[in-house]
């Protein structure tokens, strides 16, 4: 069964996404930016498919600005794929889900 | 008769594939609608629509995707999330590749849209999401108090640099002509927001930085005059291209490359009909997307019961 999107705060992005043992997908988001709001029901279907060896999760720029300024994101929705604390692969805006699909299948 | 997949594909779910969709689905036609990416084109990622009839107050851009979404679904339209990689029209039954498999549909409506064009200047590339924006609704909070640049002079880079002006405290509009091309309720507006600054007849050259965006290189056309300006974001607006990738060449374009289509919306190719941005008209709105649609799909039932009989 999925796990689905795991809602990550500043507190414990250190926790939960660098020290994560499974690779993890980040998606940086604001309730005021519509195409995220468009690409979130995609990461849940993907966190549905790749839920078993890949950790999913969201990160409200808005509520949590200490994360984002970190990985220098300027522009959302920015999918940023960790594993092992390392930023393996990233993505800007609005993408088709076969494009994230590649991505995930990284790791 | 041989076994066809479809009567109808629309490409494209931006206002004017989930129209075609909307009037397909209530004549009851075999149809489906192919979105690569997800519902609602470059209506997703509009801060605010006021010139859309039926919404006095106005309403944002993915609220009304989400409610001609709805639309669709109340009459079971089905939606496929797939990419159109290429067709073969050289047929009366035509041939659809998508990523995954091939059908075959009688009649095709093009509503792929069209996507924001790039400059093609030295950095547009290189800062695309580190201060290079074309979407400010997405990226204009980032620039609170901080100067940006916006680039271009239509409805698009006029209403969206007033919406920049919420967060930035200064925003330069470059435009490369005296005067806008904007609708003239928006100039108003823009003309009289103090945070905008219109730098007139001049262009961008140049977009500098360290990792993120710094400054900018403007040239006036007058003089020749070249400046630097200090600015944390650069936001493009400078007109669309077609997404047209997947279409023969036997389609006709125009010589931007937007399809050509006749008053019932079809193209040169019999059965396959264009609406919305993808066409070449003279305007580009949601309503006009909308009407476009609502022809095309009635002009392909009455492709169909010729075909059919």
């Amino acid at each position: 069964m999925a796990e689905g999107v795991l809602e990550i705060e500043d507190s414990n992005f250190e926790a939960e996404v660098l020290q994560s043992e499974k690779p993890v997908l980040v998606d940086f988001w604001a309730p005021w930016c519509g195409p995220c709001r468009a690409i979130a029901p995609v990461v849940e279907e993907l966190a549905g498919t790749f839920g078993d060896k890949i950790k999913f999760a969201k990160c409200n720029v808005d509520d949590n600005p200490v994360s984002p300024g970190k990985f220098g994101i300027k522009s959302i929705p920015t999918l940023i794929l960790f594993d092992g604390g390392e930023i393996i692969d990233k993505v800007i805006g609005i993408v088709a889900k076969s494009k994230l699909e590649e991505m995930l299948n990284k790791v | 008769m041989k076994n066809v997949d479809y009567d109808l594909v629309i490409v494209g779910g931006g206002p004017a594939g989930l129209t075609a969709g909307l009037y397909a689905a209530r004549a009851r036609l075999n149809v489906i609608l192919f979105e690569k990416i997800v519902p609602g084109g470059q209506v997703v990622t509009t801060d605010w629509v006021e010139n859309y009839p039926g919404f006095p107050e106005g309403i944002s851009g993915p609220d009304l995707v989400q409610k001609m979404t709805a639309q669709v679904q109340k009459f079971d339209l089905n939606i496929e999330t797939n990419a159109v990689v290429s067709m073969d029209l050289s047929e009366p039954i035509k041939k659809i590749t998508l990523s995954d498999r091939v059908i075959t549909t009688h009649a095709i409506i093009i509503a792929s849209g069209a996507s924001p064009k790039k400059l093609g200047v030295p950095g547009e590339d290189t800062f695309y999401g580190k201060g290079v924006s074309a979407c400010a609704t997405c990226d204009g909070p980032f620039f609170k108090d901080s100067v940006v640049a916006a680039v271009g002079g239509g409805d698009t880079a006029v209403q969206e640099s007033l919406f920049l002006t919420k967060f930035a405290k200064k925003v330069y509009l470059i435009h490369r002509r005296d005067q806008l091309r904007a609708e003239a309720i928006l100039q108003e507006r823009a003309l009289a927001n103090e945070k905008i600054e219109f730098l007139w007849d001049s262009v961008l050259t140049g977009i500098q930085g360290l990792t993120d965006v710094e400054k900018i290189s403007v040239q006036n056309l007058k003089t020749g005059d070249t400046k630097d300006i200090a600015v944390a974001g650069c936001f493009i607006w400078v007109g669309i291209l077609p997404n047209l990738e997947f279409l023969p060449e036997l389609v006709e374009l125009d010589q931007y490359g937007f399809i050509i289509v006749d008053a019932n919306m079809q193209t040169s190719v019999a059965g396959v009909y264009a609406a919305g941005d993808v066409r070449s008209t003279p305007l580009r709105q949601i309503a006009t997307a909308v009407g476009d649609a609502a022809i095309a799909a009635f002009s392909a039932e009455h492709y169909l019961e010729n075909v059919k009989e």
